[in-house]
């Protein structure tokens, strides 16, 4: 083993004890303010995405009813949707967002360990996003190349937002990388070093478990995108030739000469690919503790879990080209990423086999976070699924580029990894505001988002199957789409726009129960992480009063028979409630 | 990519298998008096020796997509020209080494407590980086003055991008180096820069190995 023997290593941890308004909540230095900056801006951003979605779904449903919708204007919106909803909104918040809150205090720490650089982590953060933000109001407007902003066409003639537009796209998403590390280095480093005394790795809850590999992804895909960025950006601006081939813009000759856009590509999906574990690994380790919290009985195969994290994590490096089968390739790399892709759903499955049979003969408890982790499953499921025919070089060809392949990566790593965070938030609100929220405007939400999002992105499955091409800014009279399919179109975009309008009810819900819910106490859901167990609700600056707490048993001791209560804080000794399996729990 | 995948797949390895024995045998839904007791943290090191760890491997993660999508360029058309290294990079490397050496002498001198020693050695150590900036800076002037500028060619492009990374990288570890040359000057012991000065050791001989690394894919290409 090689866990280190140090009597009290408290003195490690830099005191930083907030002195005034401005250092207690703006530059502030604690794990949970960054956090909660880190959740307001990456919500804030992304209900700006969330609008422009319903923008584009105006166009589709109903083409030309809408003089402000023009060709370029709809491109913008659907590249700035797809970059804000998967970095800006997903990553920050899951990993920025609940990565800063839970990781110091699931672990059992003060803080994180270097709490200076987490809060420039944060600043750095807002920077990119004001950075991103600015370029719609810059001369030409917001870059309109699509979210994966292949070259040539997204820096030549054409294209929306050539000029100012797709530098700022450039320069945003670098200086949100280098937030990102800062924020990086301290999860991975606070994982490791920074837990209390008897956190051994393997007694950490699946939430920490899946921040902790998705930054480890984070941190060593980004660079990636840093240099497709940084090379790109050259090409917009000095005219260098890295990924820019030799070509004739308006019948005149660029100086571009011989540059590969199959490189960027390669680039782009090296971290593109990553990116899809690095929302869902956090999104899987988070839907497993809400499930046995609510289900009040441990995760089933929880060493699995951890393997089946790893795994993925591993494997989700070795399957970027399947994003490029179209781009043309040697057929044995195809089928080389075809089997990793295939390879990769064996523990993907694990996972969802191992939810399911959490659930099996539990205490079910349907609370809006577990009506929200259910709910995950089966998106996930339906996405996942798509995943596998997408997968397939055979089946991949035909369906590129049609709405099949929008409704595949909606579900799998849109409306699923939302639905997490939104079963997140309602689980952990009580802890981070010290109250409830209403319940029955909750469930509300719930329904109404999970059978909205279903009649939106189900649909679009068929649509893809008839061929229609995704992308378009208008389908016009064409033979291969009936009549029903326009009508179909409409009714998705009627769809979007009550999900849009119920997410009201989300944040009334949050406005409503921060001034006047019910005081939630310090343990609600009766779970049995260290977060719940804080001397204070919501905890103050430094988590845990004078004493570190110290863990004696696994985050799941839920439902030991023979005890009075149907949970065991990780913190109270075998000698008082055995652990689990000691006490003849069937697992 | 193979040089990215062959970086990623030890590392991977590396982080994977060990997290595997960390995990393998132990059952955690039983008591374990060994588990109650350890203290929490994984390694023998301090916070900021795995700080700067997790971060050369985001840097080396650059530095091999970097060098990638380098020997992917070169093939893709015909229109790489080899650069003629400028001869100056050989002087400038021999900075680089001194550069490394004098940093590994204050290393050994703030271990070892000896504060007058410390101080010269870092000096001459800070003195050598800023002296192979300064010599990159004359080869970029170099080849910019006898007409081999960024865009005549992709093999000067990658040249003026991967010698501005490594610079840059340097220039974050000499703002690190001013803070301890700062306090080593006003009278602060070596045994207060120590951790600093260590950490710093092993950044400069990883920087002087990647530029080992780009200097030798210049030269044979």
């Amino acid at each position: 083993m090689a866990y280190v023997a140090i009597a009290d290593r408290d003195h490690e941890i830099e005191h930083h004890d907030p002195q005034t308004f401005i250092t207690k909540y703006i530059w502030s230095q604690d794990h949970k303010v960054i956090a909660i900056q880190y959740g307001i801006t990456a919500i804030f951003v992304g209900l700006v995405a969330l609008g422009l979605s319903v923008m584009m779904r105006l166009q589709l449903g109903f083409p030309d009813s809408f003089s402000f919708i023009t060709p370029e204007s709809y491109y913008q919106f659907v590249t700035m949707h797809g970059m804000i909803m998967v970095i800006y909104l997903l990553t920050a918040l899951f990993l920025g967002g609940f990565g800063n809150y839970l990781i110091p205090l699931m672990c059992g720490s003060r803080d994180m360990v270097f709490p200076y650089m987490n809060m420039l982590s944060f600043w750095v953060y807002l920077l990119s996003v004001m950075i991103l933000l600015a370029s719609f109001f810059v001369p030409g407007g917001a870059t309109g190349a699509g979210w994966t902003l292949y070259p040539p066409q997204a820096i030549a003639a054409g294209t929306p937002g050539i000029d100012l537009g797709i530098i700022l796209m450039l320069v945003s998403l670098a200086v949100f990388i280098v937030a990102f590390t800062m924020g990086g280095l301290n999860y991975v480093t606070t994982v490791l070093q920074a837990r209390c005394r008897g956190m051994t790795l393997m007694r950490l809850p699946l939430s920490v478990w899946g921040i902790f590999m998705a930054t480890i992804l984070g941190l060593l895909a980004f660079p990636a995108l840093l240099v497709s960025a940084i090379m790109m950006l050259l090409d917009k601006t000095i005219e260098t030739s890295f990924f820019m081939p030799a070509m004739i813009s308006a019948g005149d000759q660029l100086a571009h000469t011989g540059g590969s856009p199959i490189l960027f590509q390669h680039l782009f999906w090296f971290f593109g690919h990553p990116e899809v574990y690095i929302v869902a690994l956090p999104a899987f380790g988070i839907v497993s503790d809400l499930l046995a919290t609510h289900a009040r009985k441990n995760i089933f195969g929880y060493r699995m879990m951890v393997w089946a994290i790893l795994a993925i994590g591993g494997l989700s490096f070795v399957v970027w080209a399947h994003h490029m089968y179209v781009s043309g390739m040697n057929p044995y790399f195809g089928f080389f990423f075809a089997t990793t892709t295939l390879i990769i759903a064996v523990p993907t499955a694990l996972k969802v086999y191992n939810w399911v049979l959490t659930l099996w003969q539990g205490n079910i408890h349907l609370r809006v976070p577990m009506l929200f982790a259910i709910g995950f499953i089966f998106t996930f499921i339906h996405g996942g699924l798509t995943g596998i025919f997408l997968g397939n070089v055979v089946v991949d060809l035909p369906l590129s580029d049609t709405y099949f392949v929008v409704a595949h990566f909606h579900m799998v790593m849109g409306v699923s990894p939302i639905l997490v965070v939104f079963g997140a938030i309602y689980h952990w609100f009580p802890k981070i505001t010290g109250r409830m929220y209403n319940e029955t405007i909750g469930r509300w939400h719930f329904w109404l988002t999970f059978l909205g999002t279903y009649s939106i992105y189900l649909p679009m499955h068929y649509l893809g199957f008839l061929g229609v091409p995704r992308r378009y800014f208008a389908m016009g009279n064409t033979d291969f789409m009936p009549e029903s399919a326009h009508d179909l179109n409409a009714a998705i975009t009627v769809s979007a726009i009550i999900v849009a309008l119920t997410q009201l009810l989300f944040f009334y819900n949050v406005i409503v129960s921060l001034r006047s819910g019910k005081k939630a106490g310090p343990n609600p859901w009766g779970a049995t992480t260290l977060e719940w167990q804080t001397p204070d609700t919501p905890p103050k600056h430094g988590n845990w009063g004078h004493d570190l707490p110290e863990v004696h048993r696994w985050a799941y001791d839920y439902s030991v028979p023979g005890q009075e209560q149907d949970f065991t804080p990780q913190t109270v000794p075998a000698s008082e409630v055995p652990v689990g399996r000691e006490h003849g729990v069937k697992h | 990519m193979t040089i990215t995948l062959v970086f990623l797949a030890a590392i991977m390895a590396t982080v994977i298998g060990w997290l595997l024995k960390q995990t393998f045998n132990m059952q955690p839904w039983v008591s374990n008096a060994a588990d109650d007791a350890v203290s929490g943290a994984s390694l023998d090191a301090n916070a900021k020796t795995i700080g700067l760890t997790t971060f050369l491997a985001v840097a080396t993660s650059l530095f091999a997509l970097f060098i990638s999508a380098y020997t992917i360029r070169m093939r893709m058309a015909n229109d790489w020209v080899p650069l003629t290294d400028p001869q100056l990079l050989w002087l400038n490397s021999g900075l680089l080494v001194l550069s490394s050496v004098f940093y590994h002498w204050a290393r050994n001198a703030a271990v070892g407590g000896r504060d007058g020693q410390v101080k010269i050695a870092l000096t001459l150590a800070g003195t050598f980086a800023l002296l192979f900036l300064g010599g990159q800076y004359a080869a970029w002037l170099g080849l910019h003055g006898s007409g081999q500028y960024v865009t005549s060619n992709p093999a000067n492009a990658f040249f003026y991008l991967l010698t501005a990374l490594h610079g840059l990288h340097l220039l974050g570890g000499i703002w690190v180096w001013a803070r301890s040359m700062v306090r080593v000057w006003s009278g602060a012991s070596a045994e207060s820069v120590r951790l600093s000065v260590e950490l710093c050791t092993v950044y400069w001989h990883y920087l002087l190995l990647v530029w080992i690394v780009l200097f030798g894919l210049l030269l044979s290409t």
